[in-house]
Order: structure tokens, then C-alpha cells, then sequence
């Protein structure tokens, strides 16, 4: 009796949840869907900000799903099949598993919707209608060059570490990385994969899972292998934390150069604290709130979004954020970086 | 009748040069001395692959490998994963399994953190509440085990998840960033103070240590002796021995399972304080893999997942193989891939090792 | 004789099925009394009234006269009836010693007992090497060897030298021969035999109608959930008990 009432309490509940949301979509027309790797990672709670606001302005409906865990490649198909389902006009996607999901990303095209990858680029990346992400090749390129250029004639006696994100070796890792070799000046071989350079300033690369944990251990794996590292390039701010504290637990931190990527604001207080050097800031809110305004623009008379000139999808830009510019590269203030921060 | 008994006295008789029962059994081939020196001490196994390693990798990186340096690196390395799977080898040793602990250990750190930072509590009691909160849930563990009878698994299981998205509810994943807790509250990072041995005047290389290296060997020791030397430690083996016949043979099994998951807890609850000195600042996101890799120590460590047999030592050699394996395959410069691949081999073989050592019950 | 143990008008029913009607028994000091009766006349459950482990309906127990009233097997144990069960209720990757002072552990005296709760091994191992030794299960190498690594018949003899071991004025075995091949048997049957002879009454439960009608004092005879009959082994055969219990033939008068 008693789990009958409770049973009737939640379907009634469910249900009147359901009908509201069918209220606010039909009173607005236009919805759409935004599908995160986690909802946990403060990058992908900055980009659901972004997207609720621009919808919100833009009178869409949008609903959130994500993966429980990085890497969560079935609750994607799942929430992507439920937004053809719900008749959603597009969707933005920051796809775990890139390739995979190209299936479903084709299903959802084909029911009419128009697919944005957001800060990660389906593989291939012409699966989606749009992607819109920072150049995450440029990111690594303006810290590579920070770096050269802060070290100056000392950069060809340089003793690189390599902290990178997983060994299965995801774009955006790669392209990080082989962007912060080409801004340092090293040849890179092949750009599509990490780990295969032969120049004998790159002590290692090791792997980091993109957290302090990792971070902390990656360095510690490396610095046994070589004291001496003085450069120390990191996926995100995180890994960049933890190799700190590994370089720090033997009296190091003040003599190495660490760099990184993302532009969250624990890690731009970190460069303002000395404990990063530069770090490129990306801008998840844009890409968000840009992506909601294309699918606006798709429902009201079906224009799709264009690619900035001369790259294959929509860069939202990045910055690089540091309080010791260096000649020759482009740079914002930690204080601006601050404004810009997210998470 | 009497003529049946007679028969039955013509067999006593034959008997009476025999004692009624005899213990002394002839241990005829080595092996089987082997066996029963594993039964007696299942810390062997583990022992002896953990020398073997080292030298081996000693052997083949030289000095780069066999230095204090290296050595102690491995321990720092461990640290968090040994505290917890001390904790993992006492839930295991009752026949029990928990999946909560990395979730327990990185919610206590994240009440430690939060408590000092967001609500300004003094951090001497955020730390206390902390150590509270991991204690309070590991008991929770334990009552529904012991008196809901709910499978260890199951509960662990969705305490794991209830734990872990409580820590991000809670926390809404933000970090507390290493550079503000060493300035406001240095008492977080405490076992994460270095201390070294043998450096040199610059302060590089030789042995160093940690006070959490210092803390995970000291868990290590108290459960080995609190196990051995104490009733309580006995109640815990004969709990994963065979619940009912400890019950029978007056052990309160209820309250020694819920004692087990409480001090569970609060050990995890310790090592996400040892995480914060480890990784220097309060990340919620930290530890997700701490459930499995405590339980792949123990497992190598030689405790048997049916409970009831094995030692703490076991597990701390088990962390330890690991920790070598993965510093030494990366020194050798072999893909990640290989350590799990050999991890893989390592907890396989330690079950086969673990039923062979059961067959001398048979 | 006034009897030590004394059970009268016991009723424990489960749901429709009454296990237990109204039934009495008596256990004498210093005698064996076998308890006898087809599959499902209700005898575990009237041993385990007596051991504590399950509470009865109606009725009450006597230990020397005195009413008692047990929860749980602690309760009946804390009172002096140690119960041998079947299973042994022993913990195979535990040492002997330590089965056998499973849940009375000693401490070690002064600081090292009350605070570090260290346990006196040496003492247990001597008290369990000692009662073992009384009992005539001398030749023991090891104390410390894991009790799994015993025969049937030496688990049997640890579990009642344990029974034995702890100033206990009632030991109820439950169908020990039950598993042990007939050498070992034997052994445990001089072992119950000798245990008598040390002044401990014994109930003992076996379908074994040979080991029943060899050891036991009194048999007593439950049928249909109550004491049908108890009966002298010296006054009748096998067969005859046999007759009592499936109800195939009359039953003396009690």
C-alpha cells in the first residue's frame, strides 16, 4: 500500500514535470539539447552557464545532459537519442569518444537537427554541422613560444617534461602538445600523434588523467628519470598544480618553467602566484552561448553557421595569460585573464 | 545388544595405542612445506615478489633505479593508495568488499578543505570533522552490512555513488588551490611534509620521506598488531572465516563488522588528508580510481576475496608491487599500457595462488 | 536425583506448524541422555530451546532448579551449556588455541592487556594445549596450526575439549559422528565417554542408533513435537526405539 502511494506520488510527479516541459517548449517553439563530457568538471558547469543564458535571452528551451564520468560514451547516444526524441532543433555536443559517436551525430542530422561540436572536434570533424572550440593547437603554440622566449639562448640546453593526458592520446591533447613543441621550435614528426620526437631536449612524456594526482606522479616519474628538468608543459592547470608540488617536495619549484592550457580561475590565480608561468585561456562560455545563437539562427530560417576563415570549424579564441610577457607574443594580464576566467 | 557392542570394543581395543586425536603428519614432499608455509604466512608470496622486482629493476636501470631517491619516490607514491587498501584488506578480511573508500577519502578531504574555507571553521576541527564524516559513513557501510544483511558489494556500491555525488554537490567542484590552504591553513598539507635523508648540500636527492609515508606505515603496523594480538583482530578473521560459526562460538559479529567498516572509514578519511598534503590542494575530482587500486593491493597482497585469511603486511608488500612495477616500467621507458597489462598478470596469478593455498583445508 | 537441566511444557510454533507440544525433558547430573526421534518430530527445535538459540512460545527451562531465560546461544553459554554443533561452529583458517577461546579471549595482565588489549597467547596456548591433553588428544605438534588442517574426528575432539574447557556444567552435541568415518567415530565416542566421566552431563542428538544405544544413559524418544518416552538402552533393542519413533509400536509408559 505504502510503495503503491509512493509509486502513484512519483509518476504523478514525473509526469507533471513532463507536461510542464512540454508547456514551456511549445509556448517557445525552439529547444535544444547540450551534451557534456561530466557535470562535474568546472569547464563543462562554465559552458552550461553560458548556453542557459543565451538560451534564456534567445527564448529556446534547453535541456543539459552529461556523462557521469569522462570518457561516459553511452549516456551520450542515449541523451542524444532522447533529444531527436523530444524534437529538439539542435544540439551541442562536446563528445567523449569522438568517433564513436558519429553515428548517432548522422541520426540526429538526418532527423533534421543541426549538431555543434563544442570545445571538441568530432572525428572527422566534418560530422558535425559546426565546431565550435579553441584552436587548441594555437594554445600550445602561444605557451611553446612564451616558453622559448623566456628562456632565450638557454632554450636549446632546455630540459623539456612532457605531461600529457592519456595514452590512448585524445585530439585535444594532441594537439596541445604538438602545439607547444612547434611554438617552442622543435620538430614534432608526425603532428597527429605525441611521443614519436627524437629531440634530445624532451626528457619524456607521461600521462596525467589531467588532475593534480596525476599531475604530482607523471613529474615525479620524469623527474627520476632527469633531475635537471627546467621546462615542464602541462595538458591543463590541474596537472600543472600537482607537478608543482612534485618539483616543490624537492626544492625545484623556483627554477622551472611550467606552462599550461585552459584558463580556469584556479589556474589563472596560480600564474599569478608564480606557481605557472603562461598559461592559454580558452573561453567555454563563448562557445556555449555562440552555439545557442547558431541553433536560434537554424530554427528561425535554417542558416548554419560558418567557419572562421581559414580553419575547418568556429574558433572561439584563446589567450595567453601571463605577468611576465615576453617579446614577441601576444599576451594578456593576469588581471584581464581573471575577468575572463572560468570555473 | 550386548554382541554389538562387543564388536565395537574389538575396535577400541585396536585403537587404544593411538591417540584419539593425532596432529603430528608426516610433510612429505617440499612443496607441500611450501604450501603450508604459505598457509601460515601468506605475506610470502607477496614479500618475495616485491624483492624480486626491485632487484630485478635494480638490475636493469642501475642506479637511476636503486637510489634512495627512487626508492622513496616509490613510497610517495603509494602513500594514499597503501592507507587505503589497509583499509580494503580489513573490510576484505570479513568476506566484505568496499567500493566507497576512494569516495570516502575524497569527501573527508573536501570537508576538511570546505569547512576551513568556506565556513571559517578553525582548521585543527575541520579536520577532526572530516576524520567525523569518513568514520560516520564507513559505519553507516557497516550497519547496513551487518544489520540490514544487505551484500557488502551492494551497499558499497551505492554509498560509492551516493559519496561521490554528494562531493560534487557539495563541493561544486571547486578546487582549493595549494598556494591559499599553505597560507591559511598549513595543517591540511601536514602529511604532506617532506623530510630527507642523505641529500646533498643543494637539498636533491637522497631518501625522501613524507610524514604521510610515515602515516602509511604506521597504519600499517597498528592493523597488523591489532589483527594479531588483540581479540578484536581475531573476531575480524573468524567474522570472514565463517560468520555463523563465529557467531555460534560467541563473537557479537554485528558489532565486530561494524567496528571493521567505521575504522574503514575513518583510515579513508585519513588518507584523503594525507591526499591534500599529496597533491597540495583539495580537488574533488581526485581518487576515482582508489577503490579499484586498493583492492588490486590487496588482492596481490595475498587476502583472499572469500574472506578470513591474509595479512595487512600482505597488502602494503601488494601496494608496494605495484608502485615498483609502475615507477620501474616507466623509468624503462615501456608504454603505461604494460604496467596494467603485468598488474593484470600479477592479481590472476595471486588468486591461483590464493586457492591453491586453500586446498590445504582439503 | 533432582535433574540439572529440566524443561517443562515447551511450545514453539512456526506459523501453523507446531515444532514443539508442550514438551518436557530432564537431564540428570553426570548422565548421557541421547535424544532420538524421526526427521522433523521437532528435536532441533527442543535443542535449540535448550542452547538458546531459539526462544520459546510457552514453557520454561530449570538449570539446577533455577528458572532461566536465554535470547541467544551467549545467554545459555554465559550459564554454563556449551553446544557443540554440527557445523563446529570453528573458524577453519583459525588455530586451534584460537578457536578455542573464541569470544572469551584472555588478556595479557597490566598495561599491555588493559590498554594495548594485547592478547596472553602463551596463556591461551597453555590453557588449550592442557585441555586438550586431559581429554587424551595429547600428541598435538602444533597449537597454532589451523584448525582446517585437522581431520573431521580431531575438529570433533577440539570442539568438545572446548565445550569441556570452560567450566561448564551442560554440553549438548549435536549429531557428532555424523560426518566421521567409522575409526574416527570411535575416538569421539571415547571422548564423549570421558567427558562423563569428568562429572559433565551430556545431551547428545544422533540418528546413529549403534553410538546412541553404546553410550547414552537414558534415550529419550521425541515424537510429534513432545518426549514420548524415555527408555533404558539396557531394556531394549534398536529395533524397539526404532518402533517408538515412527510410532510403529507403543511406547512404555514414561
Amino acid at each position: 500500500m505504502k510503495n503503491l502511494l509512493i509509486g502513484t506520488l512519483l509518476a504523478s510527479g514525473t509526469m507533471t514535470i513532463a507536461m510542464s516541459g512540454a508547456a514551456l517548449a511549445d509556448a517557445h517553439g525552439t529547444s535544444a539539447c547540450l551534451i557534456t563530457k561530466t557535470d562535474t568538471n568546472p569547464f563543462f558547469v562554465k559552458m552550461r552557464e553560458g548556453a542557459e543564458a543565451a538560451a534564456a535571452e534567445a527564448g529556446i528551451t534547453l535541456r543539459s545532459y552529461a556523462g557521469k564520468i569522462d570518457g561516459d560514451h553511452e549516456t551520450q547516444v542515449a541523451a542524444i537519442e532522447t533529444c531527436i526524441a523530444d524534437g529538439a532543433s539542435g544540439i551541442l555536443l562536446t563528445a567523449s569518444d569522438t568517433s564513436s559517436i558519429v553515428g548517432a551525430v548522422t541520426q540526429a542530422r538526418d532527423a533534421g537537427l543541426l549538431v555543434i561540436a563544442l570545445d571538441t572536434p568530432l572525428d572527422p570533424i566534418d560530422a558535425a554541422d559546426a565546431t565550435f572550440a579553441t584552436d587548441n593547437f594555437l594554445a600550445g603554440e602561444l605557451i611553446g613560444q612564451w616558453a622559448a622566449a623566456t628562456l632565450g639562448d638557454e632554450a636549446a640546453n632546455a630540459r623539456i617534461a612532457m605531461l600529457d593526458l592519456a595514452v590512448s592520446q585524445p585530439t585535444v591533447g594532441v594537439l596541445r602538445d604538438q602545439g607547444f613543441l612547434t611554438g617552442f621550435g622543435i620538430d614534432v614528426k608526425d603532428p597527429s600523434k605525441w611521443g614519436d620526437e627524437d629531440d634530445p631536449r624532451i626528457v619524456g612524456n607521461d600521462v596525467t588523467a589531467g588532475n593534480e594526482e596525476g599531475g604530482r606522479k607523471a613529474m615525479e616519474n620524469l623527474l627520476a628519470v632527469d633531475p635537471t628538468i627546467n621546462v615542464v608543459y602541462t595538458i591543463n592547470e590541474p596537472a600543472a598544480a600537482g607537478a608543482y608540488e612534485a618539483l616543490k617536495s624537492i626544492g625545484r619549484e623556483g627554477e622551472v618553467l611550467i606552462v599550461s592550457v585552459d584558463g580556469g580561475c584556479p589556474g589563472v590565480q596560480n600564474v599569478a602566484d608564480g606557481v605557472i608561468g603562461a598559461t592559454s585561456q580558452q573561453y567555454p562560455l563563448l562557445m556555449a552561448a555562440k552555439g545557442i545563437e547558431a541553433i536560434a539562427a537554424y530554427a528561425a530560417d535554417g542558416t548554419k553557421p560558418e567557419n572562421t576563415p581559414g580553419k575547418d570549424f568556429f574558433d572561439t579564441g584563446v589567450a595567453l595569460v601571463t605577468d611576465q610577457p615576453a617579446e614577441g607574443v601576444e599576451s594578456i594580464s593576469v588581471e584581464e585573464g581573471k575577468a575572463l576566467c572560468w570555473g | 545388544m550386548s554382541d554389538k557392542t562387543d564388536d565395537y570394543e574389538a575396535v577400541v581395543q585396536a585403537s587404544r595405542g593411538e591417540a584419539v586425536a593425532d596432529f603430528s603428519k608426516a610433510r612429505a614432499s617440499a612443496l607441500d612445506r611450501v604450501q603450508h608455509a604459505l598457509h601460515v604466512n601468506p605475506a610470502l608470496v607477496p614479500l618475495v615478489v616485491l624483492l624480486g622486482s626491485i632487484i630485478t629493476f635494480g638490475l636493469l636501470l642501475g642506479t637511476k633505479f636503486f637510489s634512495p631517491f627512487a626508492l622513496t619516490l616509490i613510497l610517495q607514491q603509494v602513500q594514499i593508495v597503501g592507507i587505503v587498501a589497509a583499509a580494503q584488506s580489513l573490510v576484505i578480511l570479513t568476506a566484505g568488499i568496499d567500493l566507497s573508500v576512494g569516495a570516502i577519502a575524497v569527501i573527508s578531504s573536501v570537508i576538511m578543505g570546505q569547512f576551513t574555507f568556506r565556513y571559517g571553521v578553525p582548521v585543527e576541527i575541520s579536520v577532526a570533522i572530516g576524520l567525523l564524516a569518513g568514520t560516520a559513513i564507513g559505519c553507516v557501510n557497516g550497519w547496513l552490512v551487518a544489520v540490514m544483511k544487505l551484500p557488502p558489494f551492494i551497499v558499497t556500491l551505492g554509498m560509492w555513488q551516493i559519496v561521490l555525488a554528494a562531493n560534487f554537490l557539495y563541493s561544486a567542484n571547486e578546487t582549493i588551490r595549494s598556494q591559499e590552504i599553505e597560507t591559511e591553513a598549513p595543517l591540511l598539507q601536514f602529511l604532506g611534509t617532506t623530510f630527507k635523508i642523505g641529500a646533498d648540500a643543494d637539498g636533491r636527492g637522497g631518501a625522501t620521506f613524507t610524514y604521510g609515508v610515515i602515516f602509511m606505515v604506521l597504519v600499517v603496523v597498528f592493523l597488523a598488531y591489532a589483527l594479531r594480538h588483540t581479540a578484536w583482530g581475531r573476531h575480524v578473521y573468524a567474522t570472514g572465516d565463517d560468520p555463523e560459526a563465529a557467531q555460534l562460538s560467541g563473537v557479537n559479529v554485528k558489532r565486530t563488522l561494524i567496528s571493521v567498516y567505521g575504522v574503514a572509514g575513518l583510515i579513508c578519511a585519513f588518507a584523503g588528508w594525507a591526499l591534500i598534503g599529496r597533491i597540495g590542494s583539495v580537488s574533488p575530482t581526485s581518487g576515482q580510481l582508489l577503490n579499484i587500486e586498493s583492492i588490486t593491493a590487496v588482492v596481490i597482497g595475498g587476502i583472499s576475496l572469500f574472506g578470513g585469511r591474509g595479512s595487512i603486511m600482505g597488502t602494503f608488500f601488494g601496494a608496494l608491487i605495484v608502485g615498483v612495477f609502475t615507477l620501474g616500467l616507466r623509468l624503462l621507458g615501456a608504454d603505461a599500457q604494460w604496467t596494467y597489462l603485468l598488474i593484470g598478470v600479477l592479481i590472476i596469478a595471486a588468486v591461483a595462488v590464493d586457492q591453491w593455498i586453500r586446498k590445504v583445508a582439503a | 536425583m533432582e535433574p540439572i537441566l529440566k524443561a517443562r511444557g515447551l511450545v514453539k510454533r512456526y506459523g501453523k506448524v507446531t515444532a514443539l507440544d508442550n514438551c518436557d525433558f530432564d537431564l540428570n547430573p553426570g548422565e548421557i541422555v541421547a535424544v532420538i526421534g524421526d526427521n522433523g518430530a521437532g528435536k532441533s527445535s527442543l535443542i535449540k530451546v535448550l542452547s538458546g538459540a531459539v526462544i520459546p512460545d510457552a514453557g520454561h527451562v530449570l538449570l539446577e532448579g533455577r528458572k532461566v531465560r536465554f535470547s541467544s546461544p551467549n545467554d545459555a553459554r554465559a550459564e554454563g551449556i556449551e553446544t557443540v554443533y554440527q557445523t563446529l561452529a570453528m573458524s577453519p583458517a583459525l588455530s586451534i588455541a584460537d578457536n578455542m577461546f573464541m569470544g572469551r579471549e584472555l588478556r595479557k595482565p597490566g598495561v599491555m592487556g588493559s590498554v594495548f588489549r594485547q592478547l596472553d597467547r602463551a596463556r591461551m596456548e597453555k590453557i588449550a594445549r592442557d585441555k586438550l591433553s586431559e581429554l587424551g588428544l595429547m600428541t598435538i605438534q602444533n597449537i597454532n596450526q589451523a584448525v582446517e588442517t585437522l581431520s573431521g574426528g580431531q575438529r570433533q575432539g577440539v570442539a568438545v575439549a572446548r565445550a569441556a574447557a570452560f567450566g561448564s556444567k551442560v554440553i549438548i552435541l549435536d549429531e557428532p559422528t555424523a560426518a566421521l568415518g567409522v575409526k574416527e567415530s570411535r575416538r569421539v565416542l571415547e571422548l564423549i565417554l570421558d567427558v562423563r566421566s569428568r562429572g559433565i552431563p551430556i545431551i547428545l542428538i544422533s540418528h546413529n542408533m549403534p553410538h546412541v544405544f553404546e553410550v547414552a544413559d537414558r534415550i529419550h524418544v521425541h515424537r510429534l513435537g513432545k518426549r514420548l518416552c524415555v527408555i533404558d538402552p539396557k531394556d531394549y533393542t534398536m529395533s524397539d526405539a526404532v518402533a517408538f519413533m515412527t510410532g510403529a509400536k507403543e511406547a512404555p509408559a514414561a
